[in-house]
């Protein structure tokens, strides 16, 4: 099977190799569409809004003009409380480009109040402000956390801080 | 039982090449598809003017930095051809073959070549990971920073929460496939390594580490898929792909219970249904259930219904899915061992149990005797969910 050989390059050998390099340099400006307007300009008045589905009772966060349970339109806006339950948790060591962080953060999935079942429910990726070891130790997992908001806000995801423990179980 | 749905021609796969895996490969996009692509025609007994239509499969373009690569890698297998290139991120690799089945099976193409191909590594600076930097969800996740590390890690810690798995239990998932890749001619990660190396290596995102996790590579992977009039003109083994199935869920990964991929389970229900399965855990004899992480391999199995909810890891600490067990999971090395060239990989294990039903897998040749297996991949943003069926 000689004939079907291909060739792996060491790192070295790469960097001989290397004939072109190109770099995209494209920058998105995203448009935030109906649902996350008003999701942004609730963030930005510290209140966590979501749009309820009067088929299936969901309220989803982040929030969609349509229900894709249920194919709907939805219309209907709801407040939902800044606090939720810790869905999961992990420690980052590294970020989007793999850099590893001077100090590791803990991120996860906030599981927020007021609707849902086991499989579905309204929820947001964030940060947690809580030590690594609640991580690692799974101590974590399932306690009750609520949102810090930042003193400036501006209409962003970042407009919470983070989430922070309301009640160790 | 015969498959219930109405089928024009059944379809076999009748040869399969795959290239070598490695972090870095000289050849480009087009050159790795040639190679890959004359390969499988070669086991076929067949030649680029036998065929009639190509699928392939390729992960996203900005790996390449070619916005348009599916018809750039394959200029040299698919000129003059209808020519058809799936996406559905990890799960591609698998799809391709499912897409091709139904070109053949709808009576439209007779023979068709299958293709897989993926060089990540041109992405090479800051590190091809980055590229995973836009997949995210642009308003509501991009600005916290994400790796794409970090959702696996969610979806691994709450797994083990779910089914009360150690990471020493999943770590074995790694143990055993580094080790099975030993055997594969084309892999890059194949090692004789402890689950106590698994636990020590360099820290990602807890709960995974640099072990847990499969590398990145370059590759490419073919198979010739044809009707049944032809498979019996080509070959005394045919491999036949009796199930095919794919579905999708939610991109709002944040409001699904992650420890569970029900996504999967509908997938394996529409192949077993075709395939004429009703019990998938006394059925299947092999598989080749997605592996990128140690802990997938575990919660695929579970979403397959190869074992019950939250018991993989009993049942692969009991030594059941090694090559010799009852149930061998991932005998090909999976990705974990032989590499994760995105849509390369996927192929790599349709191709692994075509090899492994033919009993052409040499010393990866499973112990028991083997009917009926399965191929599987997952991708996108932990959402999709792909399935082969194949029986000899």
């Amino acid at each position: 099977m000689t004939d079907f050989k291909v060739t792996p390059l060491s790192e070295d050998s790469f960097r001989n190799a290397i004939r072109e390099s190109t770099s995209p340099r494209a920058v998105y400006d995203m448009a935030p569409g109906e649902a996350y307007t008003k999701f942004f300009e609730g963030l930005r008045e510290g209140k966590i809004l979501g749009t309820k589905c009067p088929s299936c009772g969901l309220v989803h966060v982040p929030p969609k003009v349509y229900c894709q349970y249920c194919y709907l339109p939805l219309t209907q806006w709801v407040e939902v409380k800044d606090e939720g339950f810790v869905e999961t948790a992990v420690v980052v060591y590294i970020a989007a480009e793999r850099e590893r962080l001077e100090k590791p953060e803990v991120v996860g999935v906030i599981r927020l109040e007021g609707s849902g079942d086991r499989y579905r429910y309204p929820g947001l990726m964030h940060r947690i402000c809580t030590e690594p070891e609640e991580v690692k130790s799974s101590r974590i997992m399932g306690v009750k956390v609520k949102a810090r908001w930042a003193t400036e806000r501006k209409g962003s995801i970042n407009d919470i801080e983070c989430f922070e423990v309301v009640s160790w179980k | 039982m015969r498959p219930n749905i109405n089928v024009k021609n059944r379809v076999a796969v009748v040869g399969a090449g795959l290239t070598l895996f490695r972090r870095r490969l000289m050849e480009t996009p087009q050159e790795l598809s040639w190679i890959a692509a004359r390969q499988a025609l070669d086991q076929a007994g067949l030649d680029f003017n036998d065929i009639d239509c190509v699928v392939s499969g390729s992960a996203p373009d900005a790996f390449d930095g070619v916005h348009m690569k599916g018809e750039y890698y394959v200029e040299g297998v698919a000129n003059g051809k209808p020519h058809v290139r799936v996406f559905v991120g990890g799960g591609t690799g698998v799809f391709v073959p499912v897409a091709a089945w139904w070109h053949v099976a709808s009576g439209l193409c007779r023979k068709v070549l299958v293709l897989a191909e993926e060089k990540m590594s041109s992405a090479s600076r800051p590190h091809p990971q980055a590229v995973f930097k836009h997949i995210w969800d642009p308003l509501v996740e991009k600005p916290l920073n994400p790796n794409l590390i970090w959702i696996f890690a969610m979806e691994m810690h709450r797994y083990m929460y779910r089914c009360g798995v150690r990471k020493e239990d999943i770590a074995l998932v790694s143990v055993k496939n580094k080790r099975n890749a030993l055997d594969h001619p084309s892999a890059q990660a194949a090692a004789k390594i402890t689950v106590d190396d698994v636990l020590n290596s360099e820290m990602l995102v807890y709960p995974v580490n640099r072990l847990d996790v499969s590398p990145v590579s370059d590759g490419a992977g073919a198979m010739v898929m044809v009707s049944e009039e032809w498979a019996n003109r080509l070959t005394d083994n045919p491999i036949w792909v009796e199930g095919v199935g794919f579905n999708l869920d939610s991109t709002n990964w944040t409001n699904r219970d992650l420890g569970y991929p029900v996504y999967l389970k509908r997938a394996a229900e529409m192949a077993y249904r075709l395939a004429g399965i009703e019990n998938p855990m006394k059925e299947i004899d092999v598989a080749e259930p997605y592996d990128p992480f140690d802990y997938k391999e575990l919660h695929h199995m579970e979403g397959l219904g190869l074992c019950p909810p939250c018991k993989a890891a009993e049942v692969t600490k009991e030594g059941l899915t090694q090559r010799d067990g009852d149930l061998p999971t991932s005998p090909s090395g999976g990705l974990l061992g032989v590499g994760n060239p995105i849509a390369a990989a996927g192929i790599m294990k349709a191709i692994e149990i075509f090899w492994q039903l033919r009993g052409e897998a040499g010393a990866r040749q499973v112990k028991k005797d083997v009917v009926t297996g399965l191929a599987q991949a997952w991708g996108d943003l932990m959402q999709v969910g792909t399935v082969v069926v194949m029986r000899r």
